[in-house]
């Protein structure tokens, strides 16, 4: 459904863009219908900005992104991108910058309304939203209505899914939207992306958080600095970590019953079988992938 | 506010509308406390109404030879006449006009020019920006007033409306680059992203998106471009490169010069027009930071 191909993203910085920085290098991955992927990656590792770049927000430098056989970064004109709003949209990470602060927080459906739906009756709109509002397991009369200040992160988050919902979506993009929310909020918005993926949606879910990333998602893609480290099914990326920078990362991950000493001296007790990681030439940006074993690739080894 | 409307979980049946209310309520309630704001107000709007109203009760033109000659102010002449017999408080309310005129039209198709400016750099950003950047930028350097001396001085059309547009097309890089600015850090919000996502418009992103946002800092910007159009106008009328025919407060002060009223002791003929162009544009600056100290909570006097 969704097809990313080696999908790069260079910003110029610096004065009068001399430099240049790769925030995405060499990017293929795939996303299909009824699949959550997550793209997991520590800061500056380029899932953002990979997120934007499947939203149209940003162009890539190079390489082409395909959404069911039409390439995205071409879509020329505002009538083409309308279009492909109504199939592919995006909940942000941070559900308090997401709604403007002067306005009433159902806004952000009633712009839906007038974009996609400007000639729908007032009753059939109205129902419409209550389905989506109780879709999202909140309660119509405590959210429409009110101001964003008014409302919590939760709610925020989930009003956000729900204007999303309106539209008739095959991909979300999820970027960070659970990093703001706390523990007990989070579960309910986790197991509505499970909900969606029971109706056949893709969801590209973009996190920090190792978890989160094991918990929702069925396959997993491993970031640094711009490149995959590592990418397959989440079972085996988790249970199975092959590159230096996962193994690393996992062993990060604070465990209830174990101290970080006994987990440093087990890991040195029994060194993980080497894997031939893929080299590339100095000077070479592109970041090849080796398959490990079926559907699990492992990328280069950035410094 | 111990309850906290709307939180989570609150009375649903609270109503979200007084939220609304209070928050334009709050902004009467300090624009009512702001002695800054009142008074710069109360004196543009009593100098507006003069000139508006004044000319009404006038029945004969502002440059007409009506009365005797260099006679100081009386029950007869409030402001006195020129040496010519012309009457100074005809003059004063017609001037009064025309220098609002001026200030409405120059600083308002500089606000326009630089508002439009000003968003498009800072919401498209990349190669539209450096493009409009480099424009304001080479605009800001321009002598202005030099630029206006040549261009008046040799279009020999010198109407209200040609000076209005000139010093309108001068006047707006600063209020562009302030706009762009702005405008630059509210286009990376994520609602930005979000409208962007439901398929608006750039040109409806930025007017009901990112202009609410910076409503007061775009009158702010509007009064300031008012106030430097009146100047810029005098400036101009007062070397002589005024409106033909026409009376302003900068053209009075001009003929004042001209025919010596200062070194013949003619007080009445110089002060009224540099009073009244030192208090419209004073007050102006008064009322601005008034309205700054209403809209920005951190500069209220509590």
């Amino acid at each position: 459904m969704l097809e990313l191909s080696h999908v790069h993203k260079v910003y110029r910085v610096g004065a009068f863009g001399a430099g240049t920085m790769r925030a995405v290098r060499d990017v293929s991955l795939v996303v299909r219908p009824g699949e959550v992927v997550s793209l997991i990656g520590e800061s500056g590792s380029g899932k953002s900005t990979l997120g934007k770049m499947v939203l149209g927000l940003t162009k890539p430098t190079q390489g082409t992104i395909t959404f069911e056989g039409n390439d995205v970064t071409r879509l020329r004109g505002f009538g083409a991108k309308k279009e492909y709003y109504r199939h592919v949209q995006g909940v942000f990470q941070d559900p308090f910058s997401s709604f403007n602060p002067i306005f009433k927080a159902d806004r952000v459906f009633e712009m839906i309304r007038t974009s996609y739906f400007p000639a729908i009756s007032d009753a059939a709109w109205r129902a419409k939203v209550l389905d989506v509002v109780g879709t999202v397991r909140l309660d119509p009369d405590n959210v429409l209505n009110k101001y964003p200040h008014q409302l919590s992160g939760g709610q925020l988050q989930r009003l956000l899914i729900a204007r999303a919902l309106l539209l008739d979506i095959r991909l979300l993009v999820a970027d960070e939207i659970i990093s703001m929310l706390d523990a007990s909020t989070r579960i309910d918005v986790l197991n509505l992306l499970a909900d969606l993926k029971e109706r056949g949606l893709g969801i590209l879910f973009v996190t920090h958080d190792l978890s989160l990333g094991n918990y929702v998602s069925d396959r997993s893609v491993i970031l640094r600095k711009g490149a995959i480290a590592e990418m397959g099914p989440t079972r085996r990326v988790f249970e199975n970590p092959l590159h230096p920078y996962s193994r690393h990362l996992l062993s990060c991950v604070p465990q209830l019953h174990r101290t970080w000493a006994e987990v440093d001296a087990e890991l040195a007790a029994n060194p993980p079988e080497d894997v031939e990681l893929p080299t590339v030439a100095e000077g070479d940006d592109s970041a090849p992938l080796v398959e490990a074993e079926e559907g699990h690739f492992v990328g280069i080894d950035q410094r | 506010m111990s309850n906290v409307a709307g939180a989570p979980g609150a009375d649903a049946a609270t109503p979200a509308e007084p939220v609304a209310e209070r928050g334009r309520s709050e902004i009467l309630h300090f624009a009512g406390r702001n002695p800054k704001l009142l008074i710069g107000a109360g004196v543009v709007l009593t100098l507006l109404l003069t000139g508006l109203i004044g000319p009404l009760f006038v029945d004969h033109g502002p440059n007409e030879y009506i009365g005797p000659k260099n006679q100081p102010p009386s029950g007869e002449y409030w402001l006195g006449t020129t040496s010519f017999g012309q009457d100074i408080w005809a003059q004063f309310v017609y001037g009064l006009r025309s220098t609002f005129m001026i200030g409405a039209l120059g600083g308002g198709i500089a606000f326009l020019l630089g508002t439009t400016i000003g968003f498009l750099a800072g919401y498209k950003g990349g190669i539209v920006d450096e493009i409009l950047n480099l424009i304001t930028n080479v605009v800001l350097v321009l002598p202005t007033l030099v630029v206006l001396i040549v261009a008046v001085s040799y279009l020999q059309v010198e109407g209200l409306l040609v000076q209005g547009l000139f010093i309108g097309l001068t006047s707006w890089p600063w209020a562009a680059r302030a706009v762009r600015s702005q405008a630059l850090t509210l286009a990376n919000r994520d609602y930005v992203d979000l409208a962007r996502l439901s398929g608006r418009r750039t040109w409806r992103i930025i007017t009901s998106e990112i202009a609410p946002n910076m409503s007061s800092y775009l009158m702010m910007s509007f009064i300031l471009l008012f106030g430097g159009a009146i100047l810029i106008a005098a400036g101009l009328d007062f070397i002589g490169l005024g409106p033909a025919g026409g009376v302003s407060l900068g053209l009075m002060l001009e003929s004042s010069m001209q025919w010596s009223a200062l070194q013949l002791g003619l007080w009445w003929w110089f002060i009224p027009p540099g009073a009244g162009i030192t208090a419209i544009v004073g007050s102006m600056y008064i009322l601005n930071v008034g309205l700054d100290e209403v809209f920005n909570p951190k500069l209220r006097e509590l």
